[in-house]
């Protein structure tokens, strides 16, 4: 695990909804972060809110820690045009000002539409432009990637 | 004829009334609520979600409390906001509303939050204005508060999570209330199996059950073993006139006190939609005890403001 | 100009007649019923082969708007109107500014209406002056300019007493006066009936008994003075019901209803649409099925439009800051052919409702087709479907209920003494 090394005790974790807070579940749990997990839906935050609108189902965000000063990774599923990542980081800053945001992703699909670069990553998949790459939970509760057409 | 509230997708355009809405859009409404709870919570009570965006509040009559409390909602939106108070009466000719309505439009206005005297204005208004405008009722004469009944519904929900087991007394002055008749129908849509309305005959608008509410003109009776009091404000012209003798009086036999409220079941809670009258309807030991939430009820509504702004901008 | 009518459907409620059989006009009159008269040729011949042709419409109540209310609506658009639904005499009720409580204006409007020649006018005198509700009017005088009967129009006569001296009044010289009844204290402010609607509305409420207040004061006092009645627009099932038994106790009482309230109850107000802001308001379908077994059983006498052409900025308002009424003279036709498809009601007794009885209560001899009588006619095609919209409308007043609404009904031709006054192969 690459991030370990990097974990001091104003390490904080923060999940991207939805994906992303159920690995953050496990990585918190792994790396034995003291900080309890925030979670963030960036749904307030999405640049595409003219065009989709508010998505039907939001999940409150909680970051039940003080920002400022802190370390924070945060940890989403896939990484992708990065537009997500920047509102994550939008909303972290309405919290406070953090010493550092670093990104730690499952899977890197490429196709950055914005500079955005994750510190850690799973792996790189290569998925063509138009498929939807997610992670979910099946009817058994495991974490698996589903891939939409 | 269609829902004039919905667009051509079955979205909500406007929010006019809760009557007629399904129960997926009040919830999603709650739901979204519950995040802009957390947001009005933290340090910075701001998301950019409708910046760049125009909201014009059109207050024909005054209300600087309902005002205010859009104009913080859409702030907190990162909207620009405009408040235009309009004094009208229907003696004053010159502009209509709907020349006033296309100049504001003219001015690139994405939403207007509209308060009038008229039951029915801001229909009139949803109906006239581009497709591209949203219009928010924020109490039309005696028909409708939309944003008010689902605050209250918020309330409820907070407070006692189950609409399905609950019985709800809304007492005084039903007969003008727009208040009413929004909390009535967002009830009824939700489930909420007991709902009563409980005042003398000359507040209770005819016909009331047909709104499916039982009718009371019993203080006492009606509160027995309630979740849930709703005072009604009473608005003092009404005590000219012979819809009733004095304050006194009416504060005698519909005002909540302590003993009163001791009928309801123990837990109950009691609101109110402000601003309150004591010692008229309600007595200061009730408003200021344990079991009012109507300060939770004015945060909860910036949240609920939020949420409805929001929903109609991305629809 | 010698007119031929052939192949057409003659429905006569009055002569009990219906049946195929040509019309013969000459010198503004009917010559003969059936068969030419000898020498008769024809300067026009109408083929009314498929239409009806019956005596032409008679309105108890149209507001021409004149004098005072031009902008909504003027004597040509409104006579035009008159024309193109059929209807060749109509009463006009007093409620014009200034009111008609004097002989000079009777006279003019009287006048007027002469010039344009497009219909009959009976104008109704005011029964106060001014419509205050103080000073009678002079009746006699005023009969004498041409009026045909007094009435206070919409205006509520709060002072019972004045009522009374009115009715006194007026049964000196057997006059009728035409009042519609409605308490003016119990229907202050309101403006929808008192119900289910009003209160989902928030609207403020006319309760019925509004209504049935007003009548049993009416009909008290005709008890005392035995003046003639015509009660105007009922709308509540129980106004029904003292009518009914009022008449069958001799009392010499009439009375119409609005066509509109035939066929809308208050729900069709939908979500504030003016259109349906109507005086006296549209009530419970209760009351609406009710007023149509009136109608049938022959309680209610007639059917009137109550033709009030509405400006649109005094419509595109809040629905109680909206002016009430609706255009209606070119809707009457129509909308009594489709009550008369719901209730299965014979032709020549619907047309009676716009003909024969309203005749009666303007004490006029027209309504009928007898030979030698003036030859007021209505040609129309009872098969012919159309939607209802604001261009097709003559009237000013594009204020109705019914835009965008397919009805029965199409005049063809509207002659008023024996001359074309409206021939929709022009249109």
């Amino acid at each position: 695990m690459q991030l370990k090394p990097q974990v001091t005790a104003d390490t904080a974790l923060v999940g991207i909804h939805t994906g992303g807070v159920w690995l953050a579940e496990r990585l918190h749990a792994a790396l034995g972060i003291a900080l309890p997990l925030g979670v963030l839906d960036i749904s307030f935050y999405r640049d595409d809110f003219d065009k989709t609108g508010l998505h039907p189902q939001i999940k409150p965000t909680q970051i039940p820690f003080e920002v400022d000063g802190r370390h924070i990774v945060l940890v989403d599923d896939v990484l992708y045009t990065g537009r997500t990542v920047r509102g994550a980081m939008n909303e972290l800053f309405d919290y406070g000002r953090p010493a550092s945001i670093s990104l730690a992703v499952l899977i890197d699909r490429g196709g950055r539409e914005l500079p955005v670069a994750a510190q850690y990553v799973g792996a790189r998949l290569e998925v063509p432009q138009g498929h939807m790459l997610v992670l979910d939970r099946d009817e058994h509760g495991k974490l698996r990637l589903k891939l939409d057409a | 004829m269609r829902n004039p509230q919905l667009n051509e997708k079955g979205e909500l355009q406007h929010l006019l009334t809760i009557e007629g809405l399904p129960r997926e859009v009040l919830t999603h409404i709650l739901d979204t609520a519950t995040s802009f709870v957390g947001v009005t919570a933290r340090e910075v009570k701001k998301v950019p979600l409708l910046r760049g965006k125009s909201v014009f509040n059109l207050f024909f009559e005054a209300s600087t409390r309902t005002r205010t409390t859009f104009e913080i909602a859409a702030k907190r939106l990162s909207a620009d906001v405009i408040n235009l108070n309009i004094a009208v009466s229907s003696s004053t000719k010159g502009e209509t509303l709907l020349d006033t309505v296309d100049n504001l439009s003219a001015m690139h206005a994405d939403m207007f939050v509209v308060r009038h005297a008229q039951s029915g204005a801001p229909h009139l208004i949803a109906s006239h204005v581009a497709s591209h405008l949203h219009v928010v009722n924020a109490g039309d004469g005696r028909h409708a508060h939309p944003t008010q009944g689902l605050l209250d519904l918020y309330t409820i929900r907070h407070f006692k999570k189950d609409f399905t087991r609950l019985s709800v007394a809304i007492v005084g002055d039903v007969l003008h209330s727009r208040v009413a008749r929004s909390l009535i129908h967002a009830l009824t849509i939700m489930g909420t199996p007991d709902i009563r309305v409980i005042g003398p005959m000359t507040l209770i608008p005819s016909g009331a059950e047909k709104l499916g509410v039982k009718v009371f003109y019993d203080l006492e009776q009606g509160l027995r073993d309630v979740d849930v009091v709703v005072m009604l404000r009473l608005q003092n012209e009404r005590m000219r006139g012979a819809l009733l003798p004095s304050a006194q009086e009416f504060f005698k036999y519909y005002g909540l006190t302590p003993e009163k409220l001791a009928l309801a079941k123990p837990d109950a809670i009691v609101m109110h939609p402000g601003p309150l009258n004591r010692g008229v309807e309600i007595d200061s030991a009730v408003a200021d005890g344990s079991h009012a939430v109507i300060l939770s009820q004015v945060t909860f509504g910036i949240a609920v403001r939020m949420a409805v702004m929001s929903i109609l901008a991305g629809n | 100009m010698k007119i031929h009518i052939k192949n057409g459907r003659l429905v006569d409620p009055v002569n009990n007649f219906d049946a195929k059989a040509d019309l013969f006009i000459a010198a503004g009159r009917v010559a003969a019923v059936g068969k030419a008269p000898a020498g008769f040729s024809a300067n026009r011949v109408i083929d009314a082969a498929g239409l009806v042709v019956c005596p032409g419409l008679i309105d108890l109540s149209a507001r021409l708007r004149e004098p005072g209310f031009e902008y909504k609506a003027t004597l040509e658009s409104e006579m035009l109107a008159a024309a193109a639904g059929g209807v060749t005499s109509l009463a006009c009720p007093p409620d014009t500014d200034p009111v008609l409580d004097e002989p000079g204006l009777v006279e003019m409007l009287k006048h007027r209406a002469k010039t344009l020649n497009l219909a009959h006018v009976y104008p109704i005198g005011a029964l106060t002056v001014g419509l205050s509700g103080e000073q009678l009017t002079e009746m006699a005088e005023l009969r004498d300019a041409g009026c045909v009967g007094f009435s206070h129009a919409d205006v509520p006569l709060q002072d019972s007493q004045v009522l009374w001296r009115a009715l006194q009044y007026a049964a000196t010289f057997d006059f009728r006066v035409w009042l519609r009844p409605q308490d003016g204290y119990l229907s202050k402010d309101g403006v929808a009936h008192d119900g289910e609607v009003a209160t989902r509305l928030g609207l403020p409420g006319i309760p019925a008994f509004a209504e049935t207040v007003a009548i049993a004061t009416i009909i008290e006092i005709m008890r005392a003075t035995g003046t003639r009645v015509h009660l105007c627009r009922l709308s509540t099932r129980e106004g029904v019901d003292m009518v009914r038994t009022a008449k069958s106790d001799g009392l010499p009482l009439s009375c119409d209803v609005g066509i509109h309230h035939v066929h809308l109850s208050e729900m069709d107000l939908g979500y504030f649409d003016a259109h349906c802001h109507l005086q006296p308001p549209l009530r419970s379908a209760r009351d609406r099925d009710a007023l149509r077994q009136g109608l049938k059983d022959g309680t209610i006498d007639a059917i009137c439009s109550d033709h009030t052409p509405v400006d649109e900025d005094s419509k595109l308002l809040p629905f109680a800051e909206s002016e009430a009424g609706a255009t209606g003279l070119e809707l009457l036709l129509p909308l009594t052919l489709k009550w008369a498809l719901e209730t299965k009601l014979p032709l020549a007794q619907a047309l009676a409702r716009i003909t024969r009885e309203p005749a009666r209560i303007l004490g006029l001899d027209a309504g009928h087709l007898s030979e030698g009588h003036t030859a007021d006619i209505c040609v129309f095609d009872a098969e012919h479907y159309s939607t209802v919209s604001a261009a097709a409308l003559k009237s000013q007043g594009k204020n109705t209920p019914f835009l965008g609404i397919e009805l029965p009904g199409k005049v063809r031709y509207t002659l008023l003494q024996g001359q074309v006054v409206y021939d929709a192969g022009n249109d």
